[in-house]
């Protein structure tokens, strides 16, 4: 997993509130034994045609969101299935942030096994954000807070140990392998 | 001693390590439920770190996403899903065969829907925490057990360790007193509940359910009820245990027998929230005011009662759409809104008691010219019971389809699917945009309702019928 200290880039605005993982990921897109290759297929019912052509009006198919690392979404996005090809296939697409007001719970979990970072903020900021689709930002993780061109910052939370495992690119499982003796312990209690 | 709900419960008796402001807290999974969809990556990802299965002894596999609903009696019949899925059932063989895990596999007399054959085996039992990679493992809460979906990550992890890293949730109380009324069933009152806290009201908290009309459901209905709680976006839903979910439990192959039962049953009476213990927030509903519901957008706190006109959107762009997608119009009655699909099936709907209701309304029925009508069994022991009581006979009377057990439908990941700008009114627990097939309209519903509107060729209000009955 590649570190995450601060990711910069023009943003790209998806206005639509409860983006729930099937448009993110298709279920029929889940038969993969993989984790790589997915981005060619996010969002795929908003990119492309029943005939499989690009649909060449839609925003995700712009360079903009090509070129994007900073996705901004409606409120409640990741809702639904626990599906983790979401995560996987957004940073394939090329996404490194997501900003939202409320980001689902499992879907959030998820993003941080992977180091797609989820930003929740305030929902003035929320609203500013989606007002102003392509706005140059900075998301800084070491100092907890996303940085408008201006100067302006805006703090948002995370949790101590996923900031650390993200700034690391250290993934959760060490930490829990590292464990094995309380474990053991517990598991010989319960007996 | 501080008062505690359910959920803290069950929290602290599986903590391995507490958690600080630095780490999460290390919480000891005493039930893992796998299937084909979300494992291959985190098998694939032990075997790179030279990792091995630290207690197959407490994971249980099946098959059931990408299965098909026609008959399987060999291997090579797999390859009709196509040769991905069928790539994917061969890796869970593998997998399930060099890990050394019980695999529920065809053939099996419980292969099923993984939240249907938790339950079923006596598997899923009060007090134990249970994960799966999958969003409606909520469902086993309905035994007063922390239950909840993670993704293939937490799978990898709860392979290689049994244990996952997490924070304590907050709480929320939904209590639903009073009686149903006719025709108003457990899918009505999750949907009520949904309508009221909207998709993402749940977020960050485990929900308790309780009240006088949770404590009269049957564990079936109480499944259905925990089942959707990620819908209204909580990880997890609970209820406590009480007479009605041990004589469930109680006999079930995998559940505790002599004197391990005594024990255990003294452990699950103490599990109920403690009488003062205090919820983060609290949510109430009246079931006697309660009528079918169905959905009318593109996420399941789109509801309205089925008797109620489409509601006006106050000029939300979201809401619109919603509409568009789904060819209805504002202000016009929900019920008469022809319909080309019913499925009856899916975790939240495919047991006994859901097929028994179905079958009630559809006896000496037939679904309506034009309507395809899909029913399909959580699992096999559903499938024997159903067909053991004749309820096979009365769907194919009805000019439904009897198919085999799998999730189907519900994500249409199996090639089971509606096609495109087809609306389906569905027992499932997903409407969302394509969620049944590219372009696919999906209407929640209970099984009555779902019956009812198969008969009608429209969406309907199921009571007329029931009263009838």
């Amino acid at each position: 997993m590649k570190p995450i200290k601060t990711v910069q880039s023009a943003t790209f605005v998806l206005t639509e509130t409860n983006i729930d993982t099937d448009q993110i990921i298709p279920a029929r897109f889940l038969t993969t034994t993989e984790r790589s290759g997915l981005g060619q297929h996010a969002f795929a019912d908003w990119r492309f045609a029943s005939d499989g052509s690009e649909i060449s009006d839609a925003p995700l198919n712009s360079a903009a969101a090509k070129s994007s690392r900073i996705l901004v979404a409606g409120n409640n996005f990741g809702c639904g299935s626990s599906r983790e090809h979401a995560p996987w296939a957004l940073l394939d697409f090329g996404f490194e942030v997501v900003i939202s007001s409320e980001i689902a719970d499992i879907f959030r979990s998820n993003s941080l096994k992977n180091g797609l970072l989820p930003v929740v903020v305030d929902t003035a900021t929320h609203a500013d954000l989606l007002a102003n689709p392509g706005i140059d930002l900075t998301v800084d993780l070491e100092a907890r807070h996303i940085r408008f061109t201006d100067g302006r910052t805006v703090d948002f939370p995370i949790d101590n140990f996923a900031r650390y495992c993200l700034m690391e690119g250290i993934d959760q499982l060490g930490f829990l392998l590292q464990q094995d003796e309380a474990i053991t312990r517990y598991e010989a209690d319960r007996r | 001693m501080t008062a505690k709900t359910l959920y803290e419960k069950i929290w602290e008796q599986h903590l391995v390590t507490p958690e600080t402001a630095d780490t999460p807290a290390v919480l000891y999974v005493d039930l893992h439920l796998i299937h084909e969809v979300t494992t291959p990556q985190a098998f694939t990802l032990l075997g790179e770190r030279g990792l091995s299965v630290r207690r197959p002894d407490l994971t249980l596999a099946t098959m059931d996403h990408s299965t098909p609903t026609t008959p399987v009696r060999k291997l090579a019949d797999i390859d009709i899903v196509g040769p991905a899925a069928a790539a994917q059932i061969r890796a869970m063989q593998a997998n399930c065969e060099k890990f050394g895990i019980e695999l529920h596999d065809f053939g099996s007399p419980y292969r099923g829907i993984v939240h249907v054959i938790g339950p079923e085996l006596g598997a899923t039992q009060p007090g134990k925490t249970i994960v799966c990679g999958d969003s409606h493992t909520s469902t086993h809460g309905a035994f007063g057990a922390l239950a909840f979906g993670i993704g293939a990550s937490e799978v990898s992890h709860v392979l290689a360790t049994q244990c996952l890293l997490q924070r304590k949730a907050k709480t929320m109380s939904v209590t639903v007193d009073g009686s149903l009324p006719q025709g108003v069933t457990a899918k009505d009152i999750i949907l009520a509940v949904i309508g009221e806290i909207g998709v993402a009201g749940g977020t960050g908290h485990v929900i308790e359910y309780r009240g006088s009309t949770i404590t009269a459901l049957s564990m079936e209905q109480r499944m259905t009820v925990c089942n959707m709680s990620i819908e209204g976006g909580a990880r997890a839903g609970l209820i406590a245990p009480d007479d009605t979910t041990l004589e469930y439990v109680a006999g079930r192959p995998m559940a505790p027998t002599g004197t391990d039962w005594d024990e255990a049953v003294t452990r699950w009476r103490a599990l109920p929230s403690d009488a003062d213990a205090a919820f983060d927030r609290e949510v109430h509903i009246d079931a006697s005011q309660l009528k079918p519901k169905v959905t009318f957008g593109t996420n399941p706190g789109m509801v309205v009662d089925v008797d109620a006109a489409v509601p006006q959107g106050d000029g939300d762009e979201a809401f619109d759409k919603a509409l568009d997608y789904m060819g209805l119009e504002s202000g016009r009655p929900i019920a008469g809104t022809p319909i080309d699909v019913v499925f009856v099936g899916s975790c939240t709907n495919s047991r006994l008691s859901d097929l028994e209701s179905a079958a009630a309304v559809l006896r000496d029925q037939r679904v309506a010219d034009g309507v395809r009508m899909l029913v399909v069994p959580g699992s096999e022991q559903v499938k024997a019971d159903a067909e053991a009581a004749g309820l096979h006979n009365v769907f194919r009377a009805a000019g439904a389809e009897w198919r085999e057990p799998g999730c189907s439908m519900c994500l249409g990941m199996n090639g089971d699917t509606v096609p495109r700008g087809k609306l389906a009114v569905s027992t499932s627990n997903r409407n969302f945009e394509g969620r049944q097939g590219v372009g696919a309209r999906t209407v929640l519903a209970s099984p009555e309702t779902a019956a009812a509107s198969a008969i009608a060729g429209c969406i309907a209000d199921p009571r007329p019928l029931l009263a009838g009955a």
